[in-house]
């Protein structure tokens, strides 16, 4: 035993002391400040490759008529579009932040598996390749909308298979990185680190994680059967062999309900985060909100048949799903309003991760409420696939998840680069964020409620109008994360010296047992929580 | 990315950059800024309708409430104004308020959305019933009770959209919403339809009657309508499904009980090569029409050029050039220029997995000519089809 | 545990077998998408990507075994890997629900609905009876009995999940030679399974004409099998290294996660084929 400890002692030494510099180290590396930030810095770089597809998408639909892109073009700007920001941007960021905060969060020195979570980076490095060289192959990029829906999907091309494929390889990514996350939570606390005493951020993934092992292989068995579908002669999705393309349909948003949660529980750990050290208060309702999180990701499993209103399930199914589907609004609610109670006799400042905090509130609301409006199913008959859906699926995704994403970029900078932002330049962000968002998804309400379909490249003179300043905000607000993109790098390499808690309120591990910048290496012995 | 579309950016970014300049200028005078639902025109509409605004202020309301509260908070609870912190954190009777509050305004919500969902699904005892069938991309209505059979496509001219290398033709005013055969019913009847597609999902969708119904292939799937009163009603497939998903209008034209029944007979006495000359396909069994009769290679080829343009040219393109490698070019191809045979079989059959879908559904004329057209027409050379041989290939 | 969580916690210094591993996957997918799609090479392409996912599979668990055995990992590590474990089979859990979820929803729904009233419009003669192969397509196979070749590979593997739990408790009493003899039929038996169930695949397509291509029934037949039988490789595989292992002297009557692992995905896949069997082949 004495010899195992020496090896022990030794190999803590290697693996501690030294790193491989240069490319080595980020190609090599297992350490989880290191991978959070290449997971960051891939999101961003995929945020912006599909936030040029989106602004592709916007410059033809300006105006009627076709004046750029031809229509099968069109739609593979949509679709990759929508994986792109979906798989290669939002989640991504969020594993970027689980990796930085989660083992800092609990005490932990590093992951659990820290091999391991070198892996799922750099398989979703080959997943991108894929879906971003399928715009090159004969036929062009997968037309079919993100969600793939058979028979479309058999007709078209190579970019097909190459999308499938990716999926798969960002799939097993996922388990591994979740897998990571829940034994790293489960198993590497800090003595006195009890769940309920996890910073909130930590219990968001926790539930996160158990989401994205239950769905991600359902989504690998769903695409799986595409591809047999399209060579190898099986019928699942074809009526004519006694399958049903609505089966994929179920299937698909087995997966996708969930997906969407996955996208928003960890910004609700971000703001979470965020309200109570900007208010000076800790948070109201702690024990609820772990609660009410976990409930929504209870629902999600059950709601999935909201997306499919329109294919002619019998009423029951109907009724069904649009109840299960109302329901979430009573969990997410009492998360808005124990927010606001956190708010509530706060001594508040507006620094800004708290702006973008505030933005999220309002703006993930009115996103929650265009929900509640799609899950009436009489009213979803009406607004299914219109451009109301467009808006509300960006205010929670846009408002929501991107904007906790930003505010959880500003808080933590200081502690992960050492250096402050410009406050100045990260409110301008704000401000352009806020005002070109609004610009660019308000008016898509309308548009839907007129009946304008979405994934079409051309439409109809009335809806012109609305669709032209839907385009200019799109612009403002795209052009405006080129600011962003400058504030950090500015931060990176001249910003001011942060001082140890940039943050009057901050109260959790990486703020009060670490220095800042956080160290290459943290909690090589566990601190202790009261 | 076809090879030209990079300068046709270019080009179009500085003519889209003067229209919004002078769009911007023009603006206030002729803007359509709609904020609403299109006016119902069926009784679900109109439950729709009420129900959206219904649920629309109770969540205006809420979020008056709710931000009025957080902005209140801002504004007085700020360190700038000297707020210090107080310390509460929790508070059971509240949390147990915010949780029951919104749970009982939801079933207030739940309960008159039951109510219309039942009566949406429920398509019995109709006074007609028409079968939708979707292709890519056209809408075939079958009207099972009176014999009726037509298609109904897009009829706004391919000019008034594609500007890519120029200035597209001024807009009809219903640009993108006008079909050359509208879906015409008798106003104040229910119409119950059986919504179905040929190759890939659709969606029927005609917002001011309160139909959204996917059609699905290989599967019959029912709803139902009961137009107000006579007009007409516009509405597009809801459902992607291909490259011309944006260019598959539905038009309703609601006429007075005695008016449509006019109408069924003027449908039913018209021969097929009126329905022809309109270029609207007729379905594969008009009755009236002879297979056995033989046409020059002229009337062949102009009957198929019309039908050709309705048909074919989305994917084989007007020049025959097709968009490679995803819709393959007809001029100079191998099967329309080879034997007369490959190419019945495979317009006839269509080809599995590929967008080439069967065209079965076109009459023996019809076929033999838009295939004479394709063998004819640009560099082709191929000589004519007659309708007995496809009608001999049918049988085969 | 005892002692501080983190302290004395192996965390693997830098790698590079993860990024071996994900370029075999880009060079499998690129040569699998080709080989799917005809284009020529595609299939050496794949092959060669394999070829690299194989080398990086030996030398991380390579090393992997070698820190084991070294004594690097503590009760904490021990612990982790139970976890991960745990949820790496909930996840294949899920990844064949979604596949006996395209078998349920086919019987009770699509057959089904496929032969009611309104779909007589589309087709007219469908009877919709389970095994089926879709309206279209003329069932003109026969469906696969259970109490055949089924039924003895059932016993085959209910037999290994005893024999893989009797050299489990060889092992806690450090008794080797039954550990190595349990194993050893363990892996025999896993092989057998797989020789009967080739054997039921060819009888499946050269007497019962039962394809892949036999509409949804052969769909979700050769599907469910299929992956199944694939985790049955695997799960043979991995027995046959922790053989290969048993017999150098690894492991030991309290440190054996390697052990445990696979006789918990043996276990998995052993409960997989028993719903396989009830619901593929009997009811
Ligand atoms: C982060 C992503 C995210 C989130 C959080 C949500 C949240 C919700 N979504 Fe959304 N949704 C998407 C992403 C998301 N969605 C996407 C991407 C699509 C489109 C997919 C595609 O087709 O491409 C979609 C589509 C979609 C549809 C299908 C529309 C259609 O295709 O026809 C529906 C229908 O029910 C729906 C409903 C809801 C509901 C009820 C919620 C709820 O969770 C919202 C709950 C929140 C609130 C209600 C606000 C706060 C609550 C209060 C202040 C309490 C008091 C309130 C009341 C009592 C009303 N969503
Ligand atoms: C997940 C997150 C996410 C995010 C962040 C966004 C961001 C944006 N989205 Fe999208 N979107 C989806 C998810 C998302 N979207 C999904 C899932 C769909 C459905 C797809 C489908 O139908 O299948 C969709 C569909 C969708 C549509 C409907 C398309 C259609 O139906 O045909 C539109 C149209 O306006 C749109 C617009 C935008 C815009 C303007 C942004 C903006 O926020 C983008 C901001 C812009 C930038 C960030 C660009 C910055 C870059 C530059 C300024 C250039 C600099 C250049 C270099 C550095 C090289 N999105
Ligand atoms: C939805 C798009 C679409 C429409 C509409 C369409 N086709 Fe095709 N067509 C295709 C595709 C895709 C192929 C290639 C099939 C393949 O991969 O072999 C094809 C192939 C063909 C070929 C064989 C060309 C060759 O040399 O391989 C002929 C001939 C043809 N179509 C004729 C027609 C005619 C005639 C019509 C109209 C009545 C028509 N097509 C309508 C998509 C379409
Ligand atoms: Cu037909 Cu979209
Ligand atoms: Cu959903």
């Amino acid at each position: 035993m004495t010899a195992a400890a020496h090896a022990q002692d030794h190999a803590h030494h290697d693996d501690h002391a030294h790193h491989p510099t240069g490319i080595k180290r980020w190609l090599f590396t297992t350490n989880h400040k290191d991978i959070g930030t290449l997971y960051l810095w891939f999101s961003f770089t995929m945020f912006l490759m599909g936030g040029v597809m989106a602004l592709l998408i916007r410059a033809e639909l300006f105006q009627p008529g076709l004046q750029f892109v031809n229509p099968e073009f069109f739609n593979s700007l949509t679709t990759v579009h929508g994986l792109v920001m979906v798989f290669g941007a939002i989640m991504p960021a969020w594993v970027g932040f689980a990796n930085w905060l989660i083992p800092m969060q609990i005490g932990a020195a590093d992951m659990a598996f820290p091999r391991m979570n070198n892996w799922s980076f750099y398989l979703v490095v080959p997943a991108a390749i894929l879906l971003v060289a399928s715009f090159f192959v004969p036929g062009g990029a997968a037309a079919s909308g993100w969600t793939l829906y058979p028979p479309l999907i058999i007709q078209q091309g190579i970019s097909i298979d190459m999308t499938i494929l990716a999926v798969h390889i960002l799939g097993a990514s996922s388990i591994m990185g979740s897998i990571n996350i829940i034994t790293t939570i489960l198993n590497l606390r800090a003595p006195g680190m009890t769940l309920m005493k996890m910073p909130l951020f930590v219990w968001t993934w926790l539930i996160t994680a158990y989401l994205l092992i239950a769905v991600m292989p359902v989504l690998a068995g769903a695409v799986t059967m595409l591809l047999t579908d399209r060579h190898f002669g099986t019928s699942f999705f074809n009526a004519a062999g006694g399958g049903d393309p609505t089966m994929f349909m179920h299937i698909f948003w087995f997966f996708g309900h969930p997906e969407v949660y996955i996208m928003i529980l960890p910004a609700f750990g971000v703001v979470s985060a965020i309200i109570p050290a900007f208010a000076r208060k800790p948070l109201f309702g702690y024990a609820s909100m772990v609660y009410a999180t976990a409930s929504i990701a209870i629902l999600s499993f059950i709601v999935w048949g909201h997306h499919m209103f329109t294919v002619g399930m019998p009423a029951a199914g109907n009724l069904f799903f649009m109840y299960a589907t109302m329901l979430i609004a009573v969990p997410t609610g009492v998360k808005i309003f124990n927010w606001i109670a956190t708010m509530w006799k706060g001594s508040m400042t507006f620094e800004t991760p708290m702006l973008f905090s505030i933005g999220f509130l309002c703006l993930f609301t009115i996103g929650g409420f265009s929900g509640l409006v799609l899950a009436i199913t009489p009213v979803d008959i009406t607004l299914h696939n219109t451009y109301y859906v467009v808006a509300h699926f960006h205010y929670v995704l846009v408002s929501g998840a991107l904007f906790a994403i930003f505010a959880g970029v500003y808080f933590w900078l200081p502690k992960w680069t050492g250096n402050m932002y410009s406050e100045t330049l990260g409110k301008a962000h704000f401000w352009l964020s806020v005002i070109g968002f609004n610009i660019a998804f308000f008016p898509q309400h309308f548009l839907g409620l007129a009946g304008m379909p979405r994934r079409i490249p051309d439409y109809a003179l009335q809806f012109a109008e609305w669709n032209m300043w839907s385009s200019v905000g799109a612009f403002i607000f795209g052009f405006s994360q080129l600011l962003f993109l400058y504030v950090v790098i500015e931060c990176i390499r001249s910003g001011r010296k942060s001082e140890q808690l940039p943050w009057e309120g901050a109260d959790t591990l990486e703020w009060t047992h670490l220095p800042t910048p956080a160290p290459y290496h943290t909690f090589e012995t566990a601190p202790v929580v009261k | 990315m076809t090879d030209n579309m990079g300068a046709n950016m270019l080009r179009n970014t500085l003519r889209t950059a003067a229209t919004a300049a002078a769009a911007s200028a023009s603006f206030a005078a002729t803007a359509a800024y709609d904020v609403d639902i299109l006016p119902p025109a069926s009784p679900i509409a109109q439950q729709i309708y009420d129900l959206h605004f219904a649920i629309l202020w109770v969540c205006v309301g809420i979020f008056v409430i709710v931000f009025g509260a957080m902005f209140y908070s801002v504004f007085t609870h700020r360190k700038a104004a000297g707020a210090k912190a107080a310390h509460f954190h929790e508070n059971t009777t509240v949390e147990i308020i915010w949780t029951v509050i919104p749970f009982i305004i939801l079933i207030g919500m739940a309960y008159p959305a039951t109510k219309t969902v039942l009566e949406m699904k429920d398509a019995s005892n109709p006074d007609l019933t028409i079968k939708v069938t979707a292709y890519q991309w056209a809408w075939e209505y079958d009207y099972l009770q009176d014999g009726v059979k037509f298609n109904s496509l897009l009829s706004t001219p391919r000019a008034q959209i594609e500007e890519w290398d120029k200035k597209g033709e001024k807009k009809n005013a219903d640009y993108l919403l006008e079909v050359d055969k509208p879906m015409v019913v008798p106003a104040g009847k229910k119409v119950r339809l059986l919504v179905t597609a040929n190759d890939v999902i659709h969606g029927w969708y005609v917002p001011q009657l309160g139909v959204n119904q996917y059609g699905i292939p290989g599967f019959v799937k029912d709803t139902w309508f009961k137009a107000d009163k006579p007009g007409t009603y516009r509405g597009q497939c809801s459902q992607i499904c291909g490259k011309e998903h944006g260019y598959m209008p539905i038009v309703v034209v609601a006429k007075s009980p005695e008016d449509y029944a006019t109408w069924v007979k003027e449908q039913k006495a018209a021969s097929p090569a009126v329905m022809v000359a309109s270029a609207a396909p007729a379905g594969a069994a008009s009755p009236a029409e002879d297979p056995n009769k033989k046409w020059s290679a002229d009337e062949l080829k102009a009957l198929g050029e019309k039908l050709y343009a309705a048909n074919c040219l989305a994917c084989h393109q007007a020049t025959g050039k097709g968009v490679p490698p995803a819709f393959p070019a007809l001029d100079g191809s191998k099967i329309a220029t080879g034997p007369k045979g490959a190419q019945i079989a495979l317009v006839l059959a269509g080809k599995q997995g590929t967008a080439m879908a069967s065209f079965a559904r076109l009459s023996d004329t019809e076929l033999a000519a838009v295939i004479t057209y394709t063998r004819t027409a640009w560099g082709n050379k191929a000589g004519e089809v007659q309708p007995s041989e496809v009608k001999a290939a049918r049988k085969g | 545990m005892g002692n501080a969580p983190t302290g004395g916690y192996y965390f693997a210094p830098p790698s590079h077998w993860p990024l071996v591993g994900s370029a075999a996957l880009l060079v499998m997918a690129f040569g699998g998408v080709m080989w799917m799609n005809s284009i020529g090479g595609g299939g050496w392409i794949f092959l060669a990507g394999l070829a690299i996912l194989f080398y990086m599979l030996f030398g991380w668990f390579g090393t992997v075994i070698r820190e084991s055995e070294g004594g690097l990992y503590n009760k904490q590590v021990d612990l982790s890997f139970r976890w991960s474990m745990s949820w790496f089979i909930f996840s294949e859990v899920m990844f064949f629900a979604a596949f006996f979820g395209a078998l349920f929803y086919a019987r009770v729904y699509s057959v089904p609905w496929l032969a009611d009233i309104d779909n007589k419009l589309l087709w007219p003669e469908y009877k919709g009876a389970w095994p089926s192969a879709g309206p279209y397509l003329p069932p003109q196979f026969t469906a696969m009995g259970a109490w055949g070749i089924p039924a003895l590979n059932t016993f085959l593997l209910l037999s290994s999940g005893v024999t893989v739990t009797w050299a489990h408790w060889a092992l806690k009493v450090g008794n080797r030679s039954q550990l190595i003899l349990g194993l050893a039929a363990t892996v025999a038996l896993g092989f057998t399974f797989l020789g009967f169930q080739i054997y039921e695949y060819v009888h499946a397509y050269s007497d019962l004409n039962l394809k892949l291509t036999s509409g949804v029934f052969g769909s979700t037949f050769y599907m469910l099998t299929g992956f199944h039988g694939f985790h049955v490789t695997l799960g043979a595989v991995m027995l046959t290294v922790i053989l290969f292992r048993c017999m150098k002297g690894h492991f030991t009557a309290d440190h054996h996660f390697g052990f445990e692992a696979v006789a918990w995905y043996w276990h998995f896949v052993d409960v997989v084929w028993l719903l396989l069997f009830v619901f593929v082949y009997w009811v």
